[in-house]
């Protein structure tokens, strides 16, 4: 009998080393950022094409007001409701108390500055395919953002999804780092690809998810049910879009669909964002997006 | 001969009849709000068009387009949106029960675009960077409503 208890003793050991093995949190190499010098002035074009104030600006703001990243939006799904948190400057209440390392592996890999894991509501596992320089520079533009003093408020979610340390295998299973779309691209079909694919991460809304919420990458952009319950976010594969790159462009540049409709819903944050670029990085997204199949 | 001609305007009066029980005041309604919003988007489509370089900028075609925009604004909405024209309540429409809940709101969301296309129409004729610049809020005020009141497609 005790032979039996310290058998089951030991494989529960060996079972929590793996499971502590393998949800631990993977920072980034110490060398990753090595020299990287921050450009305030390109980091602009890096948030808005990153789309960091269409979830972290405080619901229903506008213009110059979304530059305060004071969080309180709220996003529902499956494992329940994700309230975005203050990431302003202020060394508070947002988090102006962190040093690049620390941002950088929030944006790249996931993880906190206490070395927790973050919901993939945040969408790291897009942000994980951007350039270095460009959050160096992101980091830099951050710097002189407005402060707010606004609380978090916690997210809404059950258990088990409400166990950080699990996010460590969710990671192992959908933390990838290759292309959805491969093959021959033209200049402007790569620089449309990184907007989109690393930094935009339209597919986080417009690509469906399995069971566990993990991007079903086969259906890249093949439209999904509205987390939030009314209706589905569109296919946009240019099969069924049939728009042509001007009218897409025109449209993120805009929010003025071919038709002359104006985006309501969670796609007007998104245009408020994009519209910030400089057309000829619609353009690219607009020529990538002509180039996902289906 | 005479008889089958009896029948037969008997029988249309009974079709016609019929039509007239069957006429909708709801879906009236309905169709006279969303020729109402083709209205808007015919009008604003030259606007985006210039604005986003797809056609030469014109000022009297952006001045009249304008115009149009901030007129259809003050057209009355009342008859527009009867109480149980809602989505919940009938088909073929997008207009949410919000608008009736809270009618306010939906008010002041509609003062708003007649606000923004009224400042339209000050800048759209002058020159291009004036109307692009003014395209905006216009774009805002119907996203902000649209946000609020319409159903996702």
């Amino acid at each position: 009998m005790r032979r039996v208890i310290a058998l089951l003793a030991l494989v529960g050991l060996i079972a929590l080393g793996g499971w502590v093995w393998l949800t631990r949190p993977v920072p980034l190499e110490e060398d990753a950022l090595a020299g990287l010098e921050g450009d305030a002035a390109r980091g602009e074009a890096v948030f808005w094409a990153a789309g960091c104030a269409s979830c972290h600006a405080a619901p229903e703001t506008e213009d110059e007001e979304r530059l305060v990243l004071a969080g309180g939006q709220r996003f529902e799904s499956p494992f329940g409701t994700f309230v975005a948190p203050n990431i302003s400057p202020d060394p508070e209440h947002g988090i102006g108390a962190w040093d690049f390392e620390a941002f950088a592996n929030a944006m790249l890999r996931g993880i906190s500055p206490e070395g927790q894991h973050y919901f993939p509501a945040f969408p790291y596992t897009a942000y994980l395919r951007a350039d270095p320089q460009d959050v160096a520079d992101l980091w830099a533009y951050w710097q002189d953002l407005p402060h707010s003093e606004a609380p978090d408020a916690p997210h809404e979610i059950g258990f088990p999804f409400n166990i950080r340390r699990n996010l460590g295998v969710w990671k192992r299973l959908y933390m990838d780092d290759g292309w959805a779309v491969a093959g021959d691209l033209t200049e402007q079909e790569t620089r449309g690809r990184y907007l989109a694919e690393a930094l935009a991460h339209c597919g986080e809304c417009h690509t469906p998810r399995d069971a566990l919420g993990g991007l079903d990458r086969t259906r890249w952009l093949a439209g999904a049910p509205n987390p939030a319950g009314d209706g589905r976010i569109p296919d946009i594969r240019p099969g069924t879009l049939g728009w042509s790159q001007s009218e897409i462009a025109g449209y993120l540049q805009s929010g003025f669909t071919p038709e002359f409709d104006v985006a309501g819903g969670s796609m007007a944050n998104v245009v408020r964002s994009l519209s910030q670029l400089p057309r000829e990085d619609l353009d690219a997204i607009a020529a990538y997006l002509l180039r996902v199949e289906g | 001969m005479k008889s089958s001609h009896i029948f037969a305007s008997g029988a249309l009066a009974l079709v016609i009849g019929t039509g007239a029980v069957l006429a909708d005041p709801i879906r009236d309604a309905i169709d006279a709000r969303q020729a109402q919003f083709t209205l808007f988007a015919y009008n604003i489509g030259p606007l985006v068009q210039m604005a986003q370089g797809d056609i030469d900028y014109d000022s009297e075609i952006a001045q009249r387009s304008a115009d149009n925009l901030a007129a259809l604004t003050h057209t009355h909405q009342d008859r527009h949106w009867p109480e149980g024209s809602d989505n919940a309540s009938v088909d073929n429409t997008r207009a949410l029960p919000s608008i009736w809940e809270d009618a306010e709101d939906f008010a002041s969301k509609f003062a708003d675009l007649r606000a923004a296309t009224a400042a339209f129409q000050e800048a759209a004729g002058q020159d291009l960077a004036s109307l692009q610049g003014a395209l905006g809020p216009v774009g805002n005020a119907c996203a902000a409503c649209h946000d609020a009141n319409r159903a996702e497609e």
